[in-house]
């Protein structure tokens, strides 16, 4: 049996259902690595006595019907837990405790599953390489002083590093998708109104959606089936039926239809990333997909409509912290002053910097010149998508514009960080499914990803056609435990 | 269109962060490179496009009008940064 921390959550499940491992043996694993892998600054809370303590319970009365049977599993800190501390990155929320859970987190822990801990993420989910975090940045298991890619950066991390067999993250515009890029892993955002939000600390309520971060695609299918689900707490949840995602898992997509849409060769890619494309869709071909050529003719106004979509949402969601229920207070002397002088010590820069421009485009005078007509390109975006979806099942692209990059390297430009999510963000403003797979790596080594996008509420298509993608490619991560210490 | 200091001051008044002048030369600039980046959808006619509201195209449910009754207070106070019994303290308001 190969060691416990690098098994996949099938794996490990199996192991758990058949007795060659107890739950308290796989929790011991997983928390003496982490123990020696500070260096990673990848946990912002960590549960571990509580988990010991959970781990032995389901030893002493264990139920293996359930999906996730006494597997641990820490999880971004942006989802509240009950009783365990959720700072969302910031240090307004430094002291706060839930005291409700969030419905996406419940479903694990119904299924069986045991918190680790909190992981790292950037401010707010507000970032793309998890440098605006308030408890410093992460490092990327990958290579010393590389970002894990953001928001969801503390969990790629800790997937790729074998801290954790599974986690999940939230995507507002690629906060899943790219992490899982710069790490070598998998993660999915699904179709908005798929995952409750209920519980998740809000940041862009029309784009945020939380989703699995896996080593592998039949990982992503198990963790999607338990934390997807109907929400009466969220009014944008969706009722619908989901499928049984790993057990219609299937590598047979002949006769699908892919398409590839020119826009999404930018200026400057590097080299690679047109190969690792190329790879992509000729591994497809091998599969017996037809591959189509196709056209989104808006993509590059997504960037921008994200730009005043989500700022404009998040300065409205941020209002709440202003030191009077929760969260850090500073004191002042009248309640305006309080107000201010809260905010402007709670909040980091690049969240004030959102805040800012939230405000700016939602206010008298300017309303119609940027919100109105970013809501309007976004409904030319949604359009596009729906045009190519008339004609093709999925739509495959590279995950990110480049892989991942020096820590401080793009902190001073705000617009080059932007950038990073050119590909990711356009499935975020149209609501729909996509995922990351490792694909390949760069001159350096580093992991590089490819994206699959599906049609609303199509996740076992995307997933199938990962599924097949992932075995051609073949990818290994290789990383070799640089950050470890006794 | 380029925004000024006095616009970046009176935006951070409405926003309720207090900003020293440093901090609000250091924000005009990286305020004015995006909203360069964003004037780019100036390019396009939307003069006939409806805006988009909801991605999920799903009107709001109803639910039943039921009253609740949880105890939660203790619950509710209990991150409150400055506790005083049953409620949550401000500072002053009224003269």
């Amino acid at each position: 049996m190969s060691d416990i921390t690098s098994q996949s959550l099938f794996e490990l499940t199996l192991n758990i259902k058949e007795k060659k491992l107890s739950s308290g043996e796989i929790t011991k694993a997983f928390i003496d690595r982490a123990e020696k892998s500070k260096k990673l600054n990848i946990y912002v809370t960590d549960n571990f006595e509580k988990a010991i303590d959970q781990s032995k319970k389901f030893d002493s009365n264990p139920n293996f019907d359930l999906k996730l049977p006494g597997i641990p599993i820490a999880v971004k800190d942006l989802f509240c837990t009950n009783g365990v501390r959720t700072t969302a990155g910031s240090k307004i929320l430094n002291n706060f405790v839930p005291t409700y859970e969030s419905t996406v987190t419940q479903n694990l822990w119904s299924q069986g599953a045991i918190l680790l801990g909190k992981l790292n993420c950037d401010e707010f989910a507000m970032g793309s390489s998890n440098e605006t975090s308030f408890f410093g940045n992460v490092q990327n298991p990958v290579g010393e002083n590389l970002v894990p890619g953001g928001s969801s950066g503390g969990s790629s991390a800790a997937v790729a590093s074998n801290l954790t067999p599974v986690t999940i993250g939230t995507d507002t515009g690629g906060s899943i998708r790219q992490p899982a890029s710069f790490t070598g892993t998998v993660g999915l955002k699904p179709t908005y109104g798929s995952c409750s939000r209920y519980g998740i600390v809000a940041f862009a309520s029309s784009l945020d959606q939380a989703g699995p971060m896996t080593k592998n695609v039949r990982d992503c299918s198990m963790l999607l089936e338990v934390i997807s689900s109907f929400d009466q707490k969220d009014s944008t949840s969706i009722d619908y039926k989901r499928n049984n995602y790993s057990k219609e898992l299937s590598k047979d997509i002949k006769g699908k239809k892919i398409g590839i849409p020119k826009e999404y060769r930018v200026d400057n890619m590097p080299d690679e990333i047109e190969q690792l494309w190329k790879n992509g869709i000729s591994y497809a071909k091998d599969c017996g997909a037809e591959i189509i050529d196709i056209s989104l003719p808006h993509t590059n106004y997504a960037l921008p409509t994200y730009y005043i979509v989500a700022p404009a949402e998040a300065s409205s969601n941020l209002a709440r912290y202003d030191g009077v229920k929760y969260g850090f207070r500073s004191p002042g002397q009248n309640l305006i002053e309080m107000y201010e002088k809260t905010r402007s010590e709670g909040f980091g820069d690049e969240v004030k910097r959102r805040i800012m421009i939230g405000t700016y485009v939602l206010s008298s005078g300017y309303y119609d010149a940027y919100y109105l007509k970013a809501q309007k390109v976004r409904q030319l975006i949604k359009k596009d998508f729906d045009d190519a979806f008339s004609k093709v099942d999925a739509i495959l692209t590279p995950s990110t514009p480049s892989s991942a990059f020096k820590i401080g390297e793009k902190t001073n430009d705000p617009v080059s960080m932007y950038l990073n999510d050119i590909f990711t963000v356009p499935i975020n403003l149209a609501g729909l499914p996509g995922i990351s797979i490792p694909a390949g790596k760069d001159k350096n080594n580093y992991p590089l990803g490819l994206q699959v996008i599906g049609k609303p509420f199509d996740e076992q298509n995307i997933l199938n056609i990962s599924y097949a993608l992932e075995d051609k490619i073949n990818f290994k991560n290789d990383i070799s435990d640089w950050w470890l210490s006794e | 269109m380029s925004i000024d200091l006095k616009t970046v001051k009176h935006i951070s008044k409405l926003a309720r962060i207090s900003i020293d002048d440093e901090k609000a030369n250091k924000l005009k600039g990286d305020l004015n490179n995006i909203f360069e980046f964003i004037e780019k959808l100036n390019e396009l006619n939307t003069d006939n496009v409806q805006a988009l509201t909801s991605i999920a195209e799903t009107t709001l449910r109803f639910r039943k009008d039921e009253i609740k009754s949880e105890n939660i207070r203790e619950k509710i106070l209990k991150n409150s940064p400055e506790e005083n019994k049953d409620f949550f303290v401000v500072p002053k308001v009224v003269e």
